[in-house]
């Protein structure tokens, strides 16, 4: 980099640069017109710009899919991952860069199917950082089979004859999982996505979102009954539920189709991050001052 | 089973160190082979009991639980303060609660390359331990056995010398009665250390370094270990003196191949690894687990490996190379996230500590069968670097080789180690830690444009920004697995062929930077053996030994497996035969790993191997004796 370019920076105390969303737009998106992905999308930039954070605090890590597509769609940091791995790679960079701002994007499949371990695990750790899982009850890229959110008998191409596997239920899962924060929204109702993204990025651990988001495409018409302007029903979890009542939010879970749609579960269990740096600071107060070496000389000492 | 020498200890070889750091001269191997039961000089004035001795093989044989590995620990560590050589072989039965185990160490005051085929002296606990052991005593040694636990064969009486000590009784009398069983090998140290005239204020000092922490146990050992140094062994049979060590003055450290690739990680500036336990790689993530906070780092224990390898993946995206591990059954399930490193250019170490395969295989025992997974284990065409480490002190500086290619290269590196080298004790030259510490934290400046995988960059290597950093043209690339254009957006298959040699001709410039390396013992002849990675020792002593019976031959080891270095054609070329020696299968079309790797390399008809798979460590006259040149006309055969 030229010296020249240093000397035009904005210096650190004047007052930054307002990010605009059209900062914030990146590459075209590709999906479908009318796939529900559009509306999860146009909300996270919302949120980018009313948050202002600066475009290189972001990291938009997904893996493969549709949905997972996300990351080339905004302008600031981006991993395009392999499929189902996103939430570990998320957690690396977490760990070691608590500056940023840690957000995974994907699928259904790619959430509960192929890194249905990771997704579990990561809650169980709660690594800070937030995840979006758009649930389309269907693998849309891959063209049409069977996901594990598939209700029975939905008819794809790999059950031709109507699905016969119980499909997860991503509320319940994420529940027994441990993780920390977890609500459910809908494509169709902006302004609740919106205030459940930002919930969640408000949240110090791991906030996770199921969005309903329909694929126009292979599963037309799936989330009708949850969007009163296709004459269904958006029902919000009553005010009265305790968000940190376990039992209670995995009965409001358990809810019939189209269900219940805001925050169903919050605890503020340490995070993975504060836990490992509780361990630093505990280690490195042995070790006062020393430089790396020679904490390395005293463990050689150990070993003669 | 007996379970016999093991490779190497290497002093040269190129280790290429990053930016502000010197390259460094170690010094060379002086070979000195005098075994013990071949020397019975006795120095003027000395008690004619007492001999002088240059080297000694001790096998221990017990069950696990006897503590027979921190007996050997204590003699490594003695050996490597008293500025002699050691190296150690060790079998660990593969069930927890215990069974048959040996620890085999060989001292010296000169050079030591394996841990000894024979032993000069065994030391038997018990009945098995005796009968299954006594065949790798040297003709002449001796068996020092536990009298109330072995019966001692009539037969043998004349071949091996036999001296009977009540160690379980004697133990128990020294300790009190509680402690059955336990301090038997204190009482063993003990008369080890009479027999060798052993430093017994360096040995107090171990013990109590040891456990010094547990009071009741610090007693019960120095109890026993008096006890087994008053026995008076001396009116059986003679004692021995070592020779002065010749690496006087020369600060050494011991530890195993584990903790020497752990360390350097650290060293080499790695604060942030993740990995799933699997043997024989575990201790290394224990080792970091427990350590790297103290340097401000952290070690995570993942779900399972393909976990690992994606967090590891994004700590380096995070802006400072960070490693994985695992063993060949892990690398199998990071393979594809390897791939995405090697597509997304994404710096990465990868350490296999190999054993036995495939599938669960041999868990315990070792292997170099992932020589061909570490190379071609990607989809794709997914060229990455492949380095091997050949002693354990190797794997301290190959770590560091390792951090400093991925991060030059911004491609994952896999280091190749195995079980062997894993658990084997060796001291060596204490390494300067303020020169070869290495500091790598990322640094977020702003950069007027970031296009990291710019078509024009003259190396071919893609330059991430890390997360942080102002971009200031607010252009954000993205680190992708898709086929990508400069800045990480998809594109066409017309961009493929320029991005997939960019990638490869990334990794050519990198082999033309590597020296090939020296021959061992002779420029040109008859036979040329190949080796790699841990097997360096039992082949260089096998070298001299046929050397020593006339026969033309010499040796090479590559430490860089992929790409390979510069030159081997020509070192080839001085050779009538070109033998690779693996601890791996002859496979479908009879040659091993690197035979294979080298015969599609070079295209040379001379290049053959020389393998073998019973998940044992070569012994120096099985190489010796199938180098042979009837054995080499025999294998002519393909
Ligand atoms: C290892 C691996 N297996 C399979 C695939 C193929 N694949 C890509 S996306 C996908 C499913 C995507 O479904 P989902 O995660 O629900 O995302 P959507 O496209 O519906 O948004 C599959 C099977 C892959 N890319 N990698
Ligand atoms: S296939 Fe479905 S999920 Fe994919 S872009 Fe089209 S509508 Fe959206
Ligand atoms: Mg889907």
């Amino acid at each position: 980099m030229s010296e020249s370019v240093i000397e035009t920076l904005p210096v650190a105390s004047a007052a930054p640069r307002k990010v605009t969303r059209k900062d914030l737009t990146g590459e075209h998106s590709t999906w479908c017109p009318g796939c529900g992905d559009f509306s999860v999308l146009a909300l996270y930039l919302k949120l980018l710009e009313k948050r202002q954070f600066p475009q290189e605090s972001v990291a938009n890590v997904a893996g493969i899919g549709c949905s997972s597509r996300f990351p080339y769609f905004v302008q600031t940091n981006g991993v395009h991952y392999i499929h189902g791995r996103a939430l570990p790679f998320a957690t690396g960079i977490s760990l070691t860069r608590p500056d940023l701002h840690v957000f995974v994007f994907g699928g259904d499949g790619d959430g509960f199917s192929i890194g249905g371990n990771h997704t579990t695990h990561t809650a169980r750790k709660n690594v800070n950082m937030t995840y979006v899982v758009m649930d389309n009850w269907v693998y849309g890229l891959t063209k049409n089979q069977t996901s594990p959110t598939s209700p029975l008998g939905s008819k794809t191409k790999t059950d031709i004859w109507g699905s016969v596997d119980q499909p997860i239920n991503p509320i319940k899962q994420l529940l027994a999982a441990g993780a920390t924060f977890i609500a459910r929204t809908s494509s169709t109702n902006p302004n609740h996505l919106l205030q459940m993204m930002e919930a969640a990025v408000d949240h110090e651990g791991f906030g996770v979102i199921e969005c309903l988001s329909e694929c126009v495409h292979f599963n037309p018409g799936s989330f009708d009954a949850a969007s009163p302007r296709t004459n269904g029903k958006f029902e919000l979890i009553p005010a009265s539920h305790d968000v940190t009542d376990e039992e209670a939010a995995y009965k409001l879970a358990a809810a019939p189709f189209p269900g219940y749609f805001g925050i169903f579960y919050k605890s503020s269990r340490p995070t993975k991050n504060k836990l490992e740096a509780d361990i630093i600071t505990a280690q490195q107060s042995k070790t006062q001052g020393k430089q790396d070496w020679e904490i390395m000389q005293a463990s050689f000492g150990k070993m003669k | 089973m007996l379970a016999c020498s093991n490779a190497s200890r290497v002093k040269s070889g190129d280790f290429l160190y990053g930016e502000g750091c010197h390259f460094f001269a170690r010094h060379q191997p002086v070979l000195l082979f005098i075994a013990m039961s071949d020397l019975s000089v006795t120095p003027p004035g000395a008690s004619p009991n007492v001999k002088k001795i240059s080297e000694a093989v001790i096998r221990f044989a017990g069950n696990s639980q006897d503590g027979i590995q921190s007996l050997g620990g204590f003699l490594a560590r003695l050996a490597g303060r008293s500025e002699q050589e050691v190296m150690t072989f060790m079998t660990i039965p593969a069930t927890i609660s215990g069974g048959p185990s040996i620890f085999q160490v060989r001292i010296a005051s000169g050079d030591v390359l394996t841990s000894g085929d024979d032993a000069d002296v065994l030391l038997a606990f018990y009945q098995h331990s005796y009968e299954a052991h006594i065949g790798s005593l040297k003709k002449g040694g001796i068996v020092v056995y536990d009298s109330d636990q072995v019966q001692p064969n009539p037969e043998l009486q004349s071949k091996y010398r036999h001296v009977g000590v009540p160690i379980t009784n004697l133990t128990v009398e020294a300790i009190g009665g509680t402690s059955k069983d336990k301090g038997k090998n204190m009482y063993a140290l003990g008369l080890v250390a009479k027999m060798f005239d052993l430093n017994v204020s360096k040995l107090e000092a171990l013990i109590t370094e040891r456990f010094g922490s547990k009071e009741v146990v610090l007693r019960n050992s120095l109890l026993a270990f008096h006890a087994g140094y008053s026995y008076s062994l001396g009116n059986l049979i003679e004692t021995f003196q070592f020779v002065e060590g010749h690496n006087k003055g020369m600060q050494q450290v011991v530890m195993n191949g584990n903790e020497a690739l752990a360390y350097g990680l650290i060293a080499a500036g790695v604060r942030f690894g993740a990995a799933y336990p699997i043997t024989p790689w575990t201790d290394v993530m224990e080792i970091m687990r427990r350590e790297l906070p103290k340097y401000g780092g952290v070690f995570v224990q993942c779900e399972d490996e393909i976990a690992s390898v994606s967090m590891a993946l994004g700590a380096s995206y995070g802006g400072r190379v960070a490693v994985t591990g695992s063993s060949g059954p892990g690398i199998a399930l990071k393979s594809e996230a390897i791939s995405w490193g090697v597509m997304a250019e994404m710096p990465l170490v990868v350490i296999d500590v190999q054993r036995g395969g495939p599938s669960t295989g041999l868990p315990t025992a070792v292997e170099q069968s992932d020589l061909n997974i570490a190379v071609f284990g990607g989809h794709g065409d997914s060229p990455r670097v492949v380095l091997a480490a050949t002693s354990v002190e190797d794997c301290f500086y190959t770590a560091i080789e390792a951090v400093n290619i991925a991060r030059k290269y911004s491609v994952p590196v896999i280091v190749l180690s195995d079980q062997a080298l894993a658990t084997r004790i060796e001291a060596f030259e204490h390494p300067n830690l303020q020169k070869v510490c290495q500091d790598i934290s990322p640094r977020f400046d702003p950069v007027s444009e970031a296009k990291p995988y710019d078509l024009s960059a003259p190396d071919g290597v893609a330059r991430h920004v890390p997360p942080g950093t102002p971009i200031l043209n607010g252009k954000y690339p993205i680190a992708t697995g898709l086929e990508h254009d400069e800045m990480g957006r998809p594109a066409s298959p017309k961009l493929h062929g320029p991005m997939v040699a960019k990638r490869r001709k990334k990794l050519q410039l990198l082999g033309a930077e590597l020296k090939a390396p020296e021959t061992y013992a002779a420029k040109e002849g008859d036979i040329l053996l190949v080796g790699w990675g841990s097997t360096l020792g039992p082949i260089r002593e096998a070298v001299d030994r046929a050397r020593a019976d006339g026969e033309s031959v010499a040796a090479l080891h590559l430490r860089h497996i992929s790409p390979l270095p510069n030159g081997l054609e020509e070192i080839f070329a001085r050779f009538s035969h070109v033998i690779t020696v693996e601890m791996n299968d002859e496979g479908l079309y009879g040659y091993g790993q690197l035979a294979g790797l080298l015969r599609s390399r070079y295209c040379d008809p001379k290049i053959r191997s020389l393998n073998k798979t019973d998940g044992l460590t070569f012994k120096v006259k099985e190489i010796v004796e199938r180098v042979g040149k009837d054995a080499i006309a025999a294998m002519k055969k393909f």
